[in-house]
């Protein structure tokens, strides 16, 4: 039984009727992590927006459904929506620079969710931010809860939005290329703290990332996507090692990999690109 | 992606309106002489403080009434718009002259080159501009050259301080780098390459800066340092109205009127260009 | 002519630290380089690494005298081209060459693509001569001759990457240093960056040195590697043996770092 359902989903452009997403569906069970993985402009990030309802102004979701357990999403009211997503999602960000507010402390960043969304007291939210802090292993919490963003670390930024991403217990967590930024010792660490936060709260997961090697870390399943189409839905074994689409196989032989350099950096054929363009824009009726 | 497809540029109305009020005042600044319905300078007596044309005692040929001294009030507005334009235009590009030369050759050069020049933009900035000018009009006396010098004086700062901060973002862009190993000297990058990325940035100030001019200029003449009371100007006619508030409003309050669309007209310009050319949105 | 086409001793790079500079005195100073000591030999194709912090690309504008070092000196072809006046750089200028992280920082929005490849080739030559040059260029790197007009925003990320490798090459030179080429790219966009600028090394006979990140695209590129650390060298080995025997902790990190596209419970 899926937890997150997507069904067709196809969003536009505004206006010109530009296909961004060509009829995505996906299912997510409860407690997997759910890999989106493509090149840019294949759609990945937008998924995660629309499912979060954070889509720019410019685009609109034309068609399909979004199901978060038993709630029909894009069903629901507007405002009903909102809440709803307040309540049982979160979002990892990419850019830990820009995804914390310069001017605040991070306390209250972490707490936001808590009071605002949950209606808890300033004590009880401080208790529980010192709590995630710890688990996300900042050392002295209480000293980083009063610091400025431009205080920590990038790696250390990052942390502190998985813990202000778990805060609130969310059922479902979209994390949008949480480690792009960071240089790879610091990913490392980062991708094993949002594998250990996972099992341990047990969250359901959404992945979106270009980078096959942090899949292979992190996800159970994947998704590949092109031009806005799944061309491959698997687990992650037979992703890696027997990949269906000539596409995902192309990607994979581009990956660079330093224990099989002659297998790696391999240019995707432009055949295969004509015809998996072809392949999304039969979608297109 | 979707971001950038959704900034579409638009130009607003309060744009559009203006564009077209400067029209009317650079016409107005060439074509003074044709455009007067009368001469600005002749007295007449008889026919002092004529209310504007609606009003029951005016006189045909003298739309906005007349002064105390019975000289028309749209003529002398209209030749008034004569000397704002020098003073913007004029005053302006001087401004924008060496204030941009300093500031380019500070932000690109750094070293004590820099130090030097933004100590002194420091320490000029610290005047109250206002003073200064009149301060330093008082000094090299009055008239039309003398204005102009005081905001250049004063106003080359301006420039001097958006040019360097510009120049120093567009210096740390790898494009400058690339033309000094192609070869390319420091002179020639900066003109070549440097220069062009900050001119949009430069001409949007000197908008700004022509609006300013036209208050200042407005100011001294208030307070009689401008150009000899004589001539027509827009500050001038201000003070003069001033005194007449009571029998005679329209001397005072058409010249205040131009003044405020017409400065307002030159910052909404400025801003808008500012806006299209921040590279941020750009 | 020396096997050795750059050597570098005893490099030193330290700059005002602004941020912690006090209103009257002077700022303190960051040592960013401390004190490298390397041989670059000729055709060979070298890799730097290191992550964000390391002074790798520090190093590479500094080997280019793009900033002056405080101590040391850099041999380019048997030169001293640290104590030279800027004026006497002129041959070094053209001899080598370099491919930017950021090609749409690096092309001035400005010129057109065949302007931007010219533009260098005029101080030796006549315009004619130099507009021709830079459309073989352009053929080299693969790109339409259409793409001659126009100009850099105009054209994707790796068309840019493109024109960037076209620029340099264009001016003939002997060494090409590559300062994170690939890294604003996709993985497919990367890889045919990636063979290009490999195929026209060896073909031309070229010196590269390859400033990167990814250990695993110096792993397919590079002869030699150099791991930076904290403005410091912490290892410089042949590829291969790097790779499967790295002798400092650091490098043995930094590998076991990179996310292979494997599962791997243990990682």
């Amino acid at each position: 039984m899926s937890f997150l359902t997507i069904q067709d989903l196809d969003v536009r452009l505004r206006g010109s009727g530009q296909r961004l997403l060509r009829g995505v569906s996906l299912e997510v069970a409860q407690g997997q992590v759910h890999g989106l993985v493509g090149e840019s402009g294949a759609g990945k990030s937008m998924i995660g927006k629309a499912i979060l309802d954070v889509l720019p102004r410019s685009v609109e979701i034309a068609g399909g459904r979004i199901t978060l357990g038993e709630t029909d999403l894009t069903a629901l009211p507007a405002k009903a929506r909102r809440h709803e997503l307040g309540q049982r999602t979160a979002l990892i960000p990419q850019d830990p620079l820009t995804a914390l507010n310069p001017a605040r402390r991070i306390g209250g960043q972490i707490t936001d969710r808590l009071t605002r969304v949950l209606g808890w007291g300033a004590a009880r939210a401080d208790a529980r931010a010192v709590e995630l802090l710890d688990e996300v292993q900042i050392s002295d919490p209480a000293r980083v809860m009063k610091s400025y963003p431009h205080e920590l670390s990038g790696g250390m930024r990052q942390r502190v939005l998985i813990a202000a991403a778990f805060a609130a217990e969310p059922e479902l967590i979209i994390a949008d290329e949480p480690t792009t930024a960071l240089d790879v010792t610091v990913q490392k660490q980062i991708l094993k703290m949002i594998a250990a936060m996972q099992a341990a709260h047990n969250t359901t997961m959404l992945f979106v990332t270009h980078d096959l090697g942090v899949v292979a870390r992190v996800c159970q399943r994947v998704s590949v996507l092109f031009a806005g189409h799944v061309v491959e839905d698997a687990d992650i074994h037979t992703l890696l090692s027997v990949p269906g689409h000539p596409y995902s196989q192309a990607l994979l032989s581009a990956t660079p990999r330093y224990d099989d350099p002659r297998a790696s950096l391999r240019p995707v054929p432009q055949s295969v690109i004509d015809a998996t363009r072809a392949e999304a824009e039969a979608h297109d009726v | 992606m979707a971001e950038a497809l959704q900034i579409r540029r638009r130009t607003p109305l309060r744009l559009w309106l203006s564009c077209g009020w400067l029209t009317v005042f650079f016409a107005c600044a060439i074509f003074a002489g044709p455009l007067s319905p009368q001469d600005p300078l002749a007295q007449d007596l008889l026919f002092e403080r004529l209310p504007p044309f609606w009003a029951s005692g005016a006189e045909p040929g003298f739309w906005l009434g007349t002064d105390s001294l019975g000289r028309d009030v749209l003529s002398r507005m209209i030749h008034g718009a004569r000397i704002a334009a020098i003073v913007a235009l004029v005053a302006g590009f001087g401004a924008c002259i060496i204030g941009t030369t300093l500031g380019l050759i500070a932000g690109y050069y750094r070293g004590w080159v820099d130090q030097i020049i933004s100590r002194i933009v420091d320490v000029w900035m610290s005047f109250p501009a206002v003073l200064f000018a009149i301060l330093l009009v008082a000094v090299i006396g009055t008239g039309l050259t003398s204005v102009i010098v005081a905001i250049v004086v004063i106003d080359w700062t301006r420039f001097c301080r958006v040019v360097r901060a510009e120049t120093m973002a567009q210096s740390r862009m790898d494009y400058v780098d690339s033309a000094r190993i192609a070869g390319f000297s420091r002179a020639r990058t900066l003109f070549r390459e440097v220069f062009p990325n900050v001119l949009p940035v430069i001409i949007a100030v000197l908008t700004l800066e022509m609006g300013i001019a036209v208050v200042v200029e407005a100011i001294l003449s208030f307070v009689n340092l401008s150009i000899s009371s004589d001539d027509p100007t827009w500050g001038g006619m201000i003070s003069e109205g001033r005194l007449s508030i009571h029998q005679a409003w329209w001397v005072l309050v058409f010249p205040m009127i131009t003044l405020f669309l017409t400065v307002l007209s030159f910052t909404q310009l400025g801003e808008a260009l500012r806006e299209r050319f921040d590279p941020v949105l750009r | 002519m020396s096997e050795v086409l750059i050597a570098v001793r005893n490099l030193e790079v330290s700059l005002p630290d602004m941020a912690h500079k006090l209103p009257m005195g002077r700022a303190p100073m960051i040592h960013i380089l401390k004190g490298l000591n390397f041989d670059v030999p000729r055709g060979s194709v070298i890799g730097i690494v290191g992550e964000s912090g390391s002074g790798k690309s520090t190093l590479g504008r500094a080997i280019l005298r793009l900033i002056e070092p405080t101590a040391g000196t850099v041999i380019f072809d048997d030169e001293d081209i640290t104590h030279t006046r800027e004026k006497s750089l002129r041959g070094f200028r053209q001899k080598a060459q370099m491919i930017f992280q950021d090609p749409l920082s690096s092309l001035n929005p400005r010129h057109t693509i065949l302007g931007l490849i010219a533009a260098p080739l005029t101080l030796r030559m006549g315009r004619a001569e130099a507009r021709t040059r830079a459309a073989e260029a352009l053929e080299m790197v693969g790109l339409p001759a259409n793409f001659a007009r126009r100009y850099p925003h105009e054209i994707s990320g790796g068309q840019r990457q493109r024109v960037g490798i076209a620029r340099a090459i264009a001016q003939r030179p002997t060494f090409i240093l590559a300062d994170e080429i690939a890294s604003g790219l996709d993985v497919s966009s990367q890889a045919v960056i990636l063979s290009l600028l490999q195929d026209l090394v060896r073909d031309l006979g070229l010196t590269l040195a390859f400033i990167s990140h990814d250990l695993s695209v110096v792993r397919r590129l590079c002869d030699r590697t150099i791991v930076m650390e904290g403005g410091k060298i912490v290892e410089d080995a042949g590829t291969a043996a790097l790779f499967t025997r790295p002798s400092s902790d650091y490098t043995r990190a930094l590998i076991d770092a990179i996310p292979l596209p494997v599962v791997d419970q243990l990682w």
